[in-house]
């Protein structure tokens, strides 16, 4: 792809810094990538981790089935507060997987090099992340068995279609399409190194099945040819994609007449923070997985560094979404809107507001010192903050909004239950399990991309 | 391929690196060989054009592709809302074309992509599970560290004797025949 | 039901004579449970059994044994299982009745004309009848649907509704069905027979008979059935030393002893408010409890329309300890406690030159609010077009100084009248239990029939009902409910409910109507006729042919058969109301010292009153009242202690605290609940309330203040003390917010400033005009000639839910139960908004709210499956069967009149309840939002009749229910394309204005400003 271009201008260069010193050949990349999975040896951490994992997803379980016996009624949910934790989880999830296109995308259409060694795990970041935020917009609404179809635009016997000036049918296609574009970018891409694993593993089933995946693949000149060019497109595609799916779950709100929802900053300011939590979840993984597999020479500090630049950036941009909605709400003077910032501020819910602020605007402002960016601790505990401040962001947003609108006399609190927090704990299970049998048995690094960062002359052993 | 004509399929040489490949390619292809191919663990840039292979028309297709999703994503719309089944939602015109632009919007890039993808497996004859070259014993290094380059039998200048000794002057690491 | 189902429910039908019942039937003496039980066991037991299990299955049947235990209470902590409960139990229950339910009396009944002679499947029928509340009487229509009753509206033609009724009337229809009402008669709670209890109750009459019934004693509810006190006068003739006692927890003794303090006797006063130009109220909540209130409130409200240029208005005074519907809409509402009333009332009086025995040192009126001399001034330009009402708690003397004033300023004859008594005996009822009380604890009660009541619970509280009834030998009890006293009585017989059995009444003008029966009895209950009847050998006697016999020697009619068939036609007896009567005051009031003698700075002072919805505690068990918010407090499923903000901060108690309550020798804990507008230092609580045995609904919600109550000072107290606890009792409220941050949302002027801006409510906010648009606006426009539209007058509205309960009612609307109130999970369609303008001395303002019906409806925008869609007559329409449940429509409601079915919240399970929907009315499942819909069914009803009749629908054709219900005629609903129709007229009026169109919503529901019409010569606060 647009690496060859680069890359035979440069030929017979040092090493780009992009690779660390430990990989210097093909085979040495090979041997390291294929080595996490094509293995009988698994880390003791795997095993905890998946094992968390599991056990939330049984919570999971419980708390769908329980939801689908008993109504929605099991959660905090009242009249006037119809959304509650489905919907914030669905934002905050959905923003969570948009660093995955983001860093696949748009850094392959900049031409970031640096974006090869973790785009593969990005991806599949993005991956689980939308099947979590999918679950919840079916589970949330009252009668899920029928939401779960009636969505789609198909003939019926009752002559019926979905109503397509609703924006929750906007995300019904957006979502869809995103996850299906993602999931085809993130296959494709794994084609080659799965080659690779079909050409290394020893073990029979390992073999056959890897085979299957890797479809024939043979490294032919012509179909590497086709290959780059249909990655290049979907890399087009998906770049104004992963724009329009948060802007579109942004109208979810901004469509609505509610004061602090009907705002057209929002679409910008969440993709900016979508960017901003899935950098922040993206360090979160990649920081423990490149000590547990040792991985410094392909996530190098470099690359942890420029993630801390991206997510100070996207913060700025959604420090200055806040203020937006600040300043708009004063400078329309509409009594609604005035209403409803003073009580995010200085109502009930006060606390919140203030705890987004130090989380997404005052904490992350530690990013502009180089020694911090170049520090996995900090960097991990920045991330982990950052994730609290945006799932707070979208706390505020859906509750402050809906518990004080229009009609004093409807107003009313919204307490969580036990499922409410049950339900979102499972999700995070149900993502942790995914993503590390992903980890343990596909290629976690793109090693075809990796390989191009060689100086061109490199003798392959 | 007619068995009579050879019972191998092709002559195959690997390569240490991919300039090498590239070299050789090249060399081939002005030899006059034109049933050939390369394989190579990363995308080399030239080596196709080297071979003889000149560029490929997906982004036409994408582009089509795409206008086709745009036009069935609104057109479903406009025959839902205006023609089939008119309703009055909260007063909106039947025809609220900006409401119509977002799900527009998103067939455009689903038909688009999973188009290309699709177009992009069918040119390449993927999925393929069955492949001569596999035969080769150390054509597994294509995957990961080796480079090679394969003429077939099929190619009208191809004699077992000839094609070898060209090949053995590319100085490749080995040449090595390819069976059916 | 199908034929067979009939054969079994006569089978059912106990043979009297059946023999294995005789001696089986436990007298007092002996009462062998042993042998009952070996008999029930034996195979082919006593009758009963047989026809239940062939009715129920047996399955369910166990199921009823197994849940009826009382342990299963633990489970109803749960909101979920305990729904899941309610079902089973009712399911079991209500078999019983199942049998009969479509079979109307064999007696011919006479359906009102406006609906079709003879019953048409699928059209309802309309019946008059009467219900009656405290010994009077109110009338009635009630909707049948195939022989089941479904609703309750207001008879137009009778005096006392004219159409109107009020919230309780309007859910009386729920405990026809109520699958926990006492279905069978029981002896020592074992099911038995009527004819059993006959048998037995014969034993014990021939006992008594031979002592001339010296040991004999019934206790009835106040009766204002002139038939039934034939009946009893009857008993007491065959029963010369027999004593007919009568006691209900809310009797009007203080009226009855007022009136008689001012003209010597009790007789009955009602009163013309439609004349009255200047009305005072002292602590009278006329408009919305007691006698007459419904036709008071549609008088008053008729008078505050200010339609096409009228610019006068009549003027409310209200003084009050705890503020009421009455007080809300007053022009002028001063708090004061009762003491503080009665030496208001006095001052008064005095003013006026009322003569009085006045005790020299009587206690001075500290006229802080300058009202004495101006309210003077104006009720004497009045003159005889003003109004004194003194409330049926305050002290009998309060009443005369009413009467007094009334009298002085010529009222008589003109806004009040006067009756004869309604009841047929009017006695002092907490005296006449007194009485019974003594006599049972001296031993002198042998046997004591108890007709309806329940004075276990409800007796004051310095007479041990419980302990006298140890005394008595034989006790039986008539009544709906098994309640604290059936427990305590050999014998329970279920009552009837006043649709199931004939009776007549008396209005509060006297208007005597016939209470005729539209289903024949769901169970074996029988009606106190039939009860008495027994004891007076008219056993068997058909009541209707005991009611004929009665009327036919009261009427002159030549024709009676005539004159019953157009009495039970129209629902009201004609010319069979007493004549006034010409009454003077004897001599000058006599003021006995305590009169208006303030209480201890020390003490605190208790106001009794009966709950606006529960009532004396015989509502309990509905869940529509139960669940449908108190008219000022908007508190449900619970009473509480209402204490001024004032008072509370002195108290230092904050709300839902647990305070106990104490009077000397007397106490109750109960939750405190602050009240802007309450009288400072009083405490009110209502009766009713801390049931320990009633049905499933009522049983343990909020606490019994009767132990408060002595037979002395049924009222109130002004000694009350008050100590805290730190426990915390929930209270169920269904507004939290109480200011309208300046939103506009009920606008309001005095009438001065409406007479120079008549308009003022249309400058309150910026509305971006029609045309403001760049959509074609007639892409939608009707095509049927139809655009509906409703108008509610705010001057008129006085917030006492009727409209709420009646919209329940027809439109199949489910009850949640408190915890899901607590969760904000109420599921009225149309509520009733109250605001305050601040904490001290409130304005206080009602809004209903249905939904609005928006032309450009948020709701309908955002629905992703097209459930909620625009109707080309206007209507915001709800396809419930397509919703999918997102909630985003409700999100986007501004006005949040949508409801969402968070559990399976309608009871589709216990068949007694299904009897109750309305058939025209989906009964919504689980997950799907529902909303007010103009009661589009009843459009459809009269599309068709009028497409039938083929000429366009008529203004006032179509009802909705609210409308229909609405006391006050404050709701308007029709055609606005029609030039002529009455919502076309409200909307024209400039006090009309849409809430929220701001945010062009464009609403189909307006409202008309409130108007008040202050006395300049008083400055408020």
């Amino acid at each position: 792809m647009s690496e060859q271009v680069t890359s035979t201008r440069q030929q017979y260069t040092p090493p780009p810094p992009e690779l660390g010193p430990g990989q210097t050949s093909h085979t040495s990349i090979t041997d390291k990538i294929t080595s996490i999975v094509l293995t009988p040896h698994t880390p003791i951490q795997w095993f905890i981790v998946v094992f968390i994992g599991l056990s939330l997803v049984g919570l999971l379980q419980v708390s769908i089935a329980y939801l689908l016996y008993e109504g929605i009624g099991i959660w905090g949910l009242n009249v006037p507060i119809g959304w509650g934790f489905a919907i914030i989880h669905f934002v905050w999830w959905i923003g969570i997987g948009h660093a995955g296109t983001l860093i696949s995308a748009i850094l392959l259409l900049f031409r970031q090099k640096w974006r090869t060694s973790i785009n593969r795990s990005a991806e599949a970041m993005t991956i689980f992340a939308v099947m979590c935020a999918g679950m919840f917009p079916l589970i949330h609404t009252g009668r899920p068995w029928l939401a779960a179809y009636w969505l789609f635009p198909y003939p019926n016997s009752m002559g019926v279609w979905p109503q397509f000036r609703s924006p929750l049918i906007w995300d019904v296609f957006a979502v869809s399409t995103y996850f299906t574009v993602s999931l085809v970018f993130w296959f494709l891409g794994m084609v080659p190194d799965l080659a690779s694993f079909r050409d290394r593993a020893q073990n029979r089933v390992a073999k056959v099945v890897y085979g299957i995946l890797a479809m024939g693949w043979r490294g032919s000149a012509v179909h590497w040819e086709r290959y780059e060019m249909t990655s290049l497109m979907l890399a087009g595609l998906a770049t104004p994609l992963v724009l329009s799916v948060h802007s579109v779950i942004s109208l979810d709100f901004a469509v609505s007449i509610l004061p602090g929802w009907h705002t057209t900053i929002f679409p910008p300011y969440f993709v900016a923070g979508a960017i901003y939590a899935g950098f922040a979840m993206v360090l979160i993984l990649v920081i423990p997985l490149r000590k547990l597999y040792g991985l410094q020479d392909f996530i190098t500090l470099r690359h942890l560094e420029n993630m801390g630049k991206v997510m100070l950036t996207a913060g700025l941009i959604v420090a200055y979404g806040y203020f937006m909605e600040q300043f708009i709400a004063w400078y329309s003077a509409n009594e609604y809107e005035v209403y409803m910032m003073q009580n995010r501020m200085f109502g009930p819910y006060g606390s919140f507001y203030w705890a987004l602020v130090l989380c997404n605007i005052i904490i992350p402002q530690l990013l502009w010192s180089k020694r911090v960016r170049r520090n996995t601790v900090w960097l991990m505990i920045i991330s982990i903050v950052i994730s609290v401040g945006m799932w707070l962001e979208r706390f505020v947003i859906v509750v402050t909004s809906l518990h004080a609108d229009f009609m004093p006399s409807s107003w009313d609190m919204f307490y969580p239950t036990f499922w409410d927090w049950a339900t979102y704990a499972g999700t995070i299970g149900f993502f942790l399990l995914a993503f590390f049998l992903f980890v343990r048995g596909m290629p976690l690094i793109a090693a075809h991309e990796v390989r191009t960062l060689l100086p061109f002359g490199k003798k392959g052993k | 391929m007619n068995e009579t004509e050879s019972d191998t399929y092709g002559l195959m040489a690997e390569f240490e690196t991919p300039e090498d490949l590239l070299e050789a390619a090249k060399r081939t292809y002005g030899k006059g060989y034109r049933t050939l191919d390369a394989f190579s663990p990363l995308p080399i840039h030239g080596l196709a054009a080297a071979i003889g292979f000149h560029g490929t028309n997906l982004p036409i297709l994408t582009f089509i592709l795409a206008l086709v999703g745009a036009i069935v994503g609104y057109g479903m719309q406009y025959w839902i809302h205006v023609i089939d089944f008119p309703l009055n939602i909260g007063g909106r015109p039947l025809h609220s074309g900006p409401m119509f632009i977002p799900v527009t919007f998103e067939m455009t890039i689903l038909f688009a992509a999973v188009g290309t993808v699709v177009a992009m497996m069918i040119r390449n004859g993927l999925p393929m599970p069955y492949h001569p070259v596999f035969n080769v014993a150390k054509f597994e290094r294509a995957s990961q560290d080796g480079f090679f380059l394969c003429i077939e039998s099929a190619d009208p200048l191809f004699d077992v004797e000839g094609t070898t000794s060209f090949l053995q002057d590319l100085n490749p690491v080995e040449v090595s025949t390819v069976e059916w | 039901m199908t034929a067979s189902n009939l054969t079994a429910s006569n089978e059912a039908e106990p043979n009297e004579a059946e023999p294995n019942e005789v001696g089986q039937t436990i007298s007092r003496k002996q009462l062998n449970l042993d042998d009952l039980r070996g008999r029930l066991a034996r195979p082919g037991g006593p009758a009963y059994w047989r026809s239940l299990d062939e009715l129920a299955g047996t399955e369910e049947f166990e199921a009823m044994l197994h849940r009826e235990f009382p342990e299963q209470a633990s489970e109803w902590s749960d909101g979920v299982s305990r729904r899941n409960f309610l079902k089973l139990m009712g399911a079991s229950l209500a078999f019983g009745g199942l049998s009969n339910c479509t079979i109307q009396p064999e007696e011919k009944i006479v359906p009102w004309v406006r609906a079709p002679e003879n019953l048409i499947p699928g059209k309802p029928l309309y019946y008059a009848t009467a219900m009656t509340l405290g010994g009077v009487g109110t009338g009635v229509l009630v909707e049948s649907h195939m022989g089941r009753p479904t609703k309750i509206e207001g008879n137009p033609e009778h005096p006392s509704s004219l159409g109107g009724t009020d919230a309780i009337t309007q859910a009386s229809i729920l405990d026809l069905y109520d699958p926990d009402r006492a279905t069978a008669v029981k002896n020592a709670g074992r099911i038995a027979t009527w004819g059993g209890f006959l048998q037995n109750l014969d034993q014990e009459l021939t006992l008594q008979r031979s002592q001339k019934g010296k040991g004999l004693r019934i206790l009835t509810e106040t009766v204002g059935s002139p038939t039934l006190g034939q009946q009893l006068s009857f008993l007491l003739e065959e029963f010369p030393e027999a004593r007919w006692h009568q006691y209900e927890p809310a009797a009007r003794d203080n009226v009855r002893t007022g009136a008689a303090l001012a003209f010597g006797e009790p007789v009955n006063t009602y009163f013309d408010v439609a004349k009255a130009d200047v009305i005072l109220s002292l602590d009278a909540d006329i408009f919305n409890s007691g006698a007459g209130s419904v036709r008071y409130a549609r008088d008053y409200a008729a008078r505050r329309r200010l339609r096409n240029g009228e610019s006068e208005l009549n003027r409310l005074y209200v003084v009050e300890t705890s503020p009421s519907s009455t007080g809300s809409i007053a022009d002028h509402r001063l708090a004061l406690d009762s003491a503080a009333i009665e030496a208001f009332a006095l001052a008064l009086a005095g003013k006026l030159g009322v003569k009085l025995e006045n005790s020299p040192e009587q206690p001075s009126y500290d006229d802080r609010a300058g009202w004495i001399d101006a309210l003077a001034a104006d009720l004497r330009n009045a003159g005889a077009a003003s109004l004194v009402v003194v409330g049926d708690q305050q002290a009998p003397i309060l009443h005369a100084l009413g009467h007094a004033i009334n009298q002085s300023l010529g009222n008589i004859g003109t806004t009040v009248h006067y009756t004869d008594p309604l009841e047929v005996d009017p006695v002092d009822e907490s005296r006449s239990m007194h009485e019974l009380v003594a006599s049972m604890l001296a031993d002198e009660v042998e046997v004591l029939i108890i007709v309806g009541g329940n004075p276990v619970f409800d007796a004051p509280g310095d007479l041990d009902f419980t302990e006298a009834m140890e005394h008595v030998g034989f006790r039986a009890q008539l009544s709906f409910y098994e309640n604290e006293t059936s427990e305590r009585c050999h014998w329970h017989v279920p009552q009837s409910h006043y649709l199931e059995a004939w009776s007549d009444i008396r209005a509060y003008d006297s208007t005597a109507s016939i209470v005729q029966p539209l289903i024949q009895p769901l169970y074996n209950s029988k009606s106190a006729h039939e009860l008495i009847g027994a004891m007076i050998g008219q056993a068997g006697l058909p009541i209707r042919d005991i009611l004929r016999e009665y009327w036919q020697q009261e009427t002159f009619a030549d024709d009676f058969d005539e004159f019953w068939v157009r009495a039970l036609h129209d629902g009201l007896l004609a010319d069979m109301a007493f004549d006034r009567r010409r009454v003077r005051l004897r001599s000058p009031i006599k003021i006995s010292r305590e009169f208006g003698r303030p209480r201890g700075d020390d003490k605190f002072e208790l106001a009794m009153r009966p709950d606006p919805l529960i009532w004396d505690g015989r509502f309990v068990n509905n869940g529509w009242l139960q669940e449908t918010p108190k008219p000022i407090t908007k508190l449900t499923w619970d009473n509480a202690a209402l204490m001024s903000p004032t008072t509370a901060e002195r108290m230092g108690v904050d709300n839902e605290q647990v305070i106990d309550l104490t009077l000397p020798g007397r106490s109750a804990l109960a939750p405190v609940w602050i009240v802007p507008g309450q009288a400072d230092g009083v405490i009110t609580v209502q009766l009713g309330y801390g049931r320990r045995v009633t049905g499933r609904v009522g049983t343990g919600a909020g606490f019994d203040a009767g132990p408060l109550r002595t037979s002395a000072q049924m009222w109130g107290a002004r000694d009350l003390k008050v100590i805290k606890t730190y426990d915390r009792h929930p209270l169920a409220c269904t507004q939290d917010h109480h200011s309208m941050e300046d939103r506009h949302l009920v606008r309001h002027a005095d009438l001065d400033h409406y007479r120079h801006h008549p308009d003022f409510a249309q400058h309150e906010t910026h509305e971006s005009p029609a045309s403001l648009t760049l959509y074609n606006t007639n892409e939608f426009s009707s095509t049927t000639g139809n655009a509906w539209g409703m108008a509610i007058d705010l001057n008129a509205c006085i917030g006492c839910n009727a409209c709420a309960v009646a919209c329940q009612a027809e439109n199949n609307i489910p009850i949640v139960g408190k915890e899901e109130v607590l969760n904000g999970r109420e599921m009225a369609w149309i509520r009733v908004d109250r605001y305050y303008t601040d904490l001290d001395d409130p304005e206080i303002f009602h809004q209903p709210m249905p939904c609005q019906q928006c032309e450009n409806a948020p709701c309908e925008l955002v629905c992703p499956v097209g459930a909620t869609t625009h109707s080309e007559e206007g209507l915001n329409d709800m396809a419930y069967n397509r919703c999918v449940g997102t909630r985003y429509c409700s999100n986007n409601c501004p006005y949040k009149v949508r409801r969402f079915n968070f559990f399976q919240y309608a009871d589709r399970d216990t068949p007694s309840l299904k009897l109750q929907r309305n058939p025209d009315v989906t009964v919504r499942s689980r997950g799907v939002m529902e909303k007010c819909t103009y009661c589009t069914q009843r459009i459809n009803a009269v599309r068709i009749t009028a497409k039938k009749r083929g000429t366009p629908i008529l203004d006032g054709e179509i009802k909705t229910a609210c409308e229909q219900a609405c006391p006050t005629e404050a709701i308007v609903f029709g055609n606005i394309l029609d030039a002529e129709s009455r919502v076309t007229d409200w909307k024209a009026s400039s006090r009309n204005y849409g809430i929220l169109t701001d945010l062009n919503t464009r609403p189909r529901t307006t409202y008309l400003a409130r108007v008040r019409n202050p006395n300049p010569a008083i400055d408020k606060g």
